[in-house]
């Protein structure tokens, strides 16, 4: 410990930390901008700058380490007039359309600028012209609003390990853009959306697909259909301001069923067929030595990342669908079918915590009934945007449950949000069925839970020995693949999700300010909602699902049967996209 | 050359290059002349390669080859008169050589022993007389520790080097002071780092020792960006090998065996040299694995700049040293924990280590005796601007600006005023005439509002706008800002655009209070140094030549006449003889009139290019 | 956005890609080896088109956008073709108060280009520079190696008589 003085009270503060952290500890929090915790500590912006006594100019707090004797002033004049001076600066150079901005609440530029009373148009002068770049399919750039924090380049280069952003010229001509300023489209992007989380800002924003859901929720000839995959019940009630880790399960169920949604199911319905398509294959490769290891198919993020950077992994991916598209997939044909309606008539939409999922509805191979098997995506944020322009109170709503039959989930199903969930998932139904399908089966794996990177675990499996590793975040992906490739790891089956700590950390959950994320390790908190309703549940195990039983008596047969491959399993091909 | 293990070997060398040195040292005759010819970038810019060229034929032509030695040097310090030549033992100065003067130099000089006085700088030429380059008033009041090479020996020759006591100093150190003793004795000498902020070198060098690692680097800044600064060019030009003794001193002083050069590859010829003299210090066993038998082991690789100003800031150069963007980063940790690629390294300018050398050799003393109180030796300067010399001078710190400029320099020229000197480039300012007389030293520029910097000297006479010279150095900070933080970023351009506003005759008080709180802002919240210090040479016109500010935004009047958009050109109607030259040379129709009837100017259409005063033949057109 | 890719399609040969490789694989491991490969691909092929960045990235296991994001950082390396005879206008201080500026503006007019860009016949490119050092010589300008010094505005016509 040191100590050190801050605006004239002694703290004693862990030795190492940064003023920033010395601050927060004493109760005091100083704004950032550019600052994220592990992964952006470049002192860029300014904002968080403080004075520290004896040093020449102004310390920028994020990156300036305590020392014993140290005297910090957080507040003074000029500190304040540094940082309005700061904020007035950034705005001469933003395109300032806060009233309709998407982010407009949730902008942490727009909250500074409120709490330092600044000027708006103090600094007034030339600008560079921005193009706006709308070519993904998952996401709009638009650098008139961009701040230059880079913070999504952090999240796209260090966490991802991709960098298909970066910041491009330099001085005021700075742009954080794609190389040669190409669209994100001719880019290796896999539209993870972790640069959109990242962002303070509305400079990178989701394609907003709300009016589609209006729309054919109104339409008379449509019958509207929407899943909600297990994250979003881990995130939504931040939208309304319910403390991070708040299970909104119930009210989100409610919420959609008032949006006038004809059907209100559960991801967790096809999570668990998930379970048993992919357990099933994967005794099958290990039975009948298929390519090993096996790895999960359910991250859209992450099969981009195979198909663009390590295509020879490509046969090892399952290729079983996503639950989102096994879901859209069943509806077209399964229950269209028990409906007795034609699928065209059908809409089918998911809520997702992601945002590559509006790029997966658009692949090849996804179309289990000739049309494609999802019609319309949208993230956990759009549907907390939908509910407001509705005028829910959703801190109001009555907790509901979702409609029959494809609104089951097993305890299996909901921990698919989280890193090591489809793992952990798919040993249950593979240990249960490999020793005999007793019914003290064991149901908790533990080692591959948390938010680690890399997770690695060993278990024996009716006297065999099998290796899983489980992996979140593609930086660690890629340190995990290079592993295997150098025939430095011998897995049996791996769990690879491209967003860290899973799909409750996606890129289409509600975007919490850095204050926040920065002292909050919001990955745990919001996992920690999915294992509570995986513990409070009666069935823990995909196989015990009585939907998913249903669907095989009546459709599909059994797991893996030639129906199955038709209607719930892809297939991939290698991507020569610049990265 | 054969690997040198011993001081006997090295001494050896020495004596037998001494021989050849001394003809120029000394002035020893031995029959044999030695024609130096400057290879610096100026006069090769100037064509010097040519005269050598043409130099060889004739004295092939003559039958001389036994009897003159052409040596190409470094810069010798005049590049405005370059082409130079010299010619030793008796030291003769030849300028502004044409390839046409050669074979009449050669006849009558080189044959004939009688130089040839038309071609002589002239002030070498007093009747009958010829002076010394070393009795002119540019050299006489210079005092060569930096540059003490520069211009005498043949930078591509070790063994010339060797003559003037080269690697005596990293023997010493090697063989007999221990690692503390060698950095006490920086401490002692009082040396502080001459690229531009003064850090005491034996402090840097001091915490680098102290950090704990295996791998430690030495890291020399040849990055000179600062423009109308070359000292450093010519430094490795002139005397390749007095930094690379010194980053191998350095690397002994601090526990690191590999060290690079960061040298801008806008400096071909400096590049090429220190290429031969890395290759010939290898051979030499001045660089490698076990130095003079020592042990001691150090390397030395070269990594080319690519046109950033802002990679002459330490942490810059080191990320782009590590193959990045050249963006500083935040210190603390500063380079002597945490360098390049991680490590602890040291960062020096060029200057700070061709002192090293000689303050080993000659002791801290001799080098404290030199100086101020607290900026000890010398500081070499680039003269430019509206001066008689250009070119470099090298002075004892505590010179006056005054004598650098009026009796070094040869004062301005065309009998114009002189209005302000500029120190340190971007990150400095404007001194003015009642400054003339303070002492250079680190402190004392500082104090009244400028900097060392690295050494540009540009001298300003009553025709430069000081509001224009600010926005000139706004906007090389503008172009030249990385981009990173803020108030860099956006408050600099913010600043450039009121600058331009002013001398627009657009800008408001309350504008020039806006900028003047910037200047403060960004002084404050910058990241790096180069930020921190990009409003200088605003601040600095502000405190010194705040009438011409006002005068711009009240009067919309540019004192200087320079501002265009606050000009106005005027055809004296007295003077007028109505011969319409200018009409006929206005390139945009703005003048009128009848023949040999005074003729205007519609100040609507005039462009202010000022061509039509420039052909009056009559002087009846002026500006104001 | 706007796809900056050159307009002049790439014509490199299976020689330079050859020397390029050479180059990559002489440096790929020494510790910041992207500048200097940079540099030398410059020198290979006179300017460093999407084609060569990408395989520096490819060769060096880096982002394509990381070497585009260092190439546009230093104003030395160019992503466009350099004209036959690149003039170049030094802009430092002792030039620019000797008036480059308006021999830089004559320039301009005369080639009817702007900094940075190259004339339609691939003749003519221009450029400010910052100080080349040549300042007892100011105001200077450089044509590919040659450099003309203590110029005034009436010499920008002789000397671009001397390319054409």
């Amino acid at each position: 410990m040191v100590n050190i003085k801050i605006n004239g009270v002694d703290y004693s503060v862990p030795e190492g930390s940064t003023i920033l952290e010395a601050a927060r500890t004493a109760g005091i929090k100083i704004p950032t901008l550019c600052y994220l915790k592990d992964i952006n500590a470049i002192g860029a912006c300014r904002i968080c700058v403080v004075e520290v006594k004896g040093a020449r100019s102004l310390v920028a707090s994020c990156v300036y380490p305590v020392n014993e004797g140290m005297e910090v002033f957080t507040n003074t004049p000029k500190v304040i007039e540094s940082r309005k001076t700061t904020l007035e600066l950034i705005l001469s150079n933003h395109k300032k359309e806060c009233l309709s901005c998407v982010r407009s609440g949730s902008c942490e530029l727009q909250e500074l600028c409120n709490e330092y009373g600044v000027e708006e148009n103090r600094f007034e002068g030339e600008n560079p012209a921005v193009e706006l770049d709308d070519s993904a399919m998952h996401m709009t750039r638009d650098n008139s609003k961009c701040i230059l924090c880079r913070r999504c380049v952090a999240a796209c280069g260090v966490t991802q390990g991709i960098g298909v952003i970066g910041a491009n010229e330099r001085g005021f001509a700075t742009q954080i853009a794609s190389p040669f300023d190409m669209g994100l489209a001719d880019t290796a992007c896999v539209s993870c959306g972790q640069c959109i989380v990242a962002c303070p800002t509305g400079a990178l924003t989701e394609k907003d697909d709300t009016q589609k859901v209006l729309d054919a929720i109104a339409d008379p000839d449509k019958f509207v259909v929407v899943q909600a995959a297990p994250a979003v019940r881990a995130s939504l009630g931040e939208a309304f301001d319910l403390p991070v880790g708040t299970n909104v399960e119930g009210k989100m169920i409610a919420a959609m069923r008032r949006l006038g949604f004809d059907k209100v199911f559960d991801t967790n319905f096809s999570a668990d067929l998930t379970i048993m398509e992919e357990a099933h294959e994967f005794l099958d490769r290990v039975q009948n030595g298929g390519t090993l290891p096996m790895i999960t198919s359910c991250s859209p993020g992450w099969i981009r990342y195979c198909e663009n950077y390590f295509p020879e992994f490509i046969p090892n991916l399952s290729t079983c669908k996503s639950p989102q598209q096994m879901f859209g997939a069943v509806v077209k044909t399964y229950y269209a079918q028990k409906l007795g309606k034609n699928p065209e008539d059908i809409v089918s939409v998911s809520v997702m915590p992601c945002t590559a999922k509006k790029y997966e509805i658009n692949r090849d191979d996804q179309s289990a009934a000739g049309i494609p098997d999802l019609d319309i995506t949208i993230t956990t944020r759009e549907l907390s945007r939908l509910i407001k322009k509705t005028g829910i109170m959703f801190n109001d709503l009555p907790d509901e449950e979702c409609d029959s039959p494809l609104g089951t989930g097993t305890g299996a199903a909901v921990i698919f949000g989280a890193t090591g969930g489809v793992m952990e998932a798919a040993l249950r139904t593979a240990v249960w069925k490999l020793t005999g399908e007793k019914a003290d089966s064991p149901i908790e794996f533990k080692d591959v839970r948390g938010v680690e990177g890399i997770k690695e675990a060993t278990y024996n499996v009716g006297g065999k020995e099998v290796k899983v590793a489980v992996a979140s975040g593609l930086a660690n992906a890629k340190a995990l693949l290079k592993k295997v490739k150098a025939g430095e790891a011998d897995y049996h089956f791996i769990e690879i999700m491209a967003c860290p700590g899973g799909c409750v950390n996606g890129g289409g959950q509600i975007i919490l300010p850095a204050s926040v994320k920065n002292f909050t390790d919001i990955r745990a908190e919001r996992a920690k909602v999915l294992y509570d309703i995986d513990s409070a549940n009666k069935m823990r195990c995909s196989h015990e699902n009585p939907d998913v039983k249903a669907v095989y008596d009546e459709f599909f047969g059994e797991p893996n049967s030639h129906k199955a491959h038709e209607v719930l399993h892809t297939s991939y091909k290698a991507q020569k996209l610049y990265r | 050359m054969n690997v040198i293990k011993t001081i006997d070997e090295l001494n050896a060398i020495k004596a037998a290059a001494a021989e050849v040195v001394n003809v120029r040292v000394e002035g020893k005759d031995s029959g044999v002349k030695d024609v130096l010819v400057c290879g610096g970038t100026g006069c090769t810019s100037s064509g010097s390669m040519n005269i050598i060229k043409k130099l060889e034929e004739e004295i092939e032509r003559n039958g001389l080859k036994d009897k003159v030695n052409i040596i190409k040097t470094g810069c010798f310090g005049l590049c405005a008169l370059g082409p130079i030549m010299i010619v030793y033992p008796e030291g003769t100065f030849y300028s502004k050589m044409e390839v046409d003067h050669i074979p009449e130099i050669v006849e009558s000089h080189l044959k004939d022993g009688v130089p040839v006085k038309k071609y002589l700088y002239a002030e070498t030429v007093e009747g009958d007389t010829i002076k010394s380059l070393n009795d002119t008033a540019f050299y006489a009041k210079q005092h060569r520790v930096a540059l003490r090479n520069c211009g005498l020996i043949s930078p591509e020759h070790i063994e010339e080097y060797i003559a003037r006591d080269g690697y005596q100093a990293l023997h010493k150190v090697l063989t007999s002071m221990s690692q503390d003793d060698v950095i006490n004795c920086l401490l002692a000498s009082g040396l502080r780092g001459r690229g531009g902020a003064g850090f005491p070198t034996g402090r840097k060098w001091q915490f680098a020792k102290a950090s704990q690692n295996e791998q430690k680097y030495v890291c020399c800044n040849a990055d000179e960006g600062d423009p109308g600064a070359f000292m450093d060019r010519s430094v490795l030009e002139g005397d390749p090998h007095s930094v690379i003794e010194a980053m191998a001193i350095a690397g002994y002083a601090i526990g690191a065996n590999q060290g690079y050069i960061y040298v801008r590859a806008e400096y071909p010829i400096a590049v090429e040299r220190l290429e031969i003299a890395i290759k010939q210090a290898e051979e030499a066993g001045m660089l490698g694995d076990n130095i003079f038998g020592t042990g001691f082991k150090f390397h030395l690789g070269l990594r080319l700049g690519a046109g950033a100003f802002v990679c002459g800031e330490e942490t810059a150069l080191m990320t782009s040293i590590e193959g990045n963007r050249g963006e500083p980063r935040c210190r603390p940790p500063f380079p002597a924990v945490k360098g390049l690629f991680g490590k602890p390294t040291i960062l020096n300018n060029v200057e700070t280590y061709a002192n090293v050398a000689q303050i080993i050799l000659k002791g801290p003393e001799w080098f404290a005796a030199m100086g101020t109180e607290k900026s000890k030796g010398t500081k070499v300067f680039a003269l430019g601007g509206k001066i008689h010399n250009t070119g470099l001078v090298e002075v004892p710190m505590g010179t006056t600006l005054r004598t650098v400029i009026e009796e070094i320099g040869g004062g301005i020229p065309n009998g114009k005023k002189f209005k302000a000197a500029q120190t340190g480039g971007p990150s400095g300012g404007c001194i003015p005439p009642q400054h003339l007389d303070i002492p250079i030293d680190y402190d004392n520029l500082i104090a009244i509002g400028s900097m060392m910097g690295s050494g540009g000297l540009i001298v300003m006479d009553e025709d430069n706008c000081m509001v224009d010279i600010a926005k000139f150095f706004l906007e090389f900070t503008v172009d030249e800002s990385c981009g990173k933080c803020t108030p860099c970023r956006i408050g600099t351009k913010r600043m450039y655009e009121i600058l331009t506003k002013i001398t627009e005759g657009k800008a408001t008080m309350e504008d020039l209070d806006k900028l003047e709180k910037l200047c403060y802002y960004i002084k404050d919240n910058a990241l790096c140094g180069l930020g921190q210090t990009a409003p200088n040479p605003v601040l600095s016109t502000l405190r010194y030549f705040k009438d011409e500010y006002i005068a711009h935004v009240k009067d919309k009047k540019c004192p200087a006449g320079v501002c265009k958009s606050l000009l106005a050109y005027k055809i004296d109607p007295d003077k007028c003889k109505g011969c319409s030259l200018c009409a006929k040379k206005c390139p945009v129709g703005a003048i009128s009139g009848e023949l040999r009837n005074p003729f205007t100017i519609d100040t609507n259409k005039c462009i202010k290019c000022g061509v039509c005063a420039s052909n009056c033949k009559f002087g009846a057109i002026s500006k104001s | 956005m706007a796809f900056k890719k050159s307009a002049v399609p790439f014509s490199g040969t299976p020689e330079q890609e050859e020397k390029l490789k050479a180059v990559i694989a002489e440096h790929k491991d020494d510790p910041g080896a992207l500048m200097p490969i940079l540099q030398k691909a410059q020198d290979i092929y006179g300017y460093l088109p999407i084609e060569v960045q990408t395989m520096i990235a490819d060769a060096m296991e880096i982002p394509l956008e990381k070497v585009y994001g260092v190439v546009t950082f230093y104003a030395q390396f160019s992503i466009n073709p350099k004209g036959q005879y690149k003039i170049s206008v030094c802009l430092g201080t002792a030039c620019y108060v000797k008036g480059s500026g308006d021999i830089f503006n004559k320039l301009q007019e005369k080639l009817g280009i702007g900094s940075g860009e190259i004339t339609p016949d691939g003749k003519f490119s221009l450029d400010a520079c910052r100080c080349i050092g040549a300042c007892g010589l100011a105001p200077v300008l450089t044509v590919n190696e040659d450099v003309y010094g203590r110029l005034t505005v009436d010499d920008v016509d002789k000397i671009l008589e001397k390319y054409n």
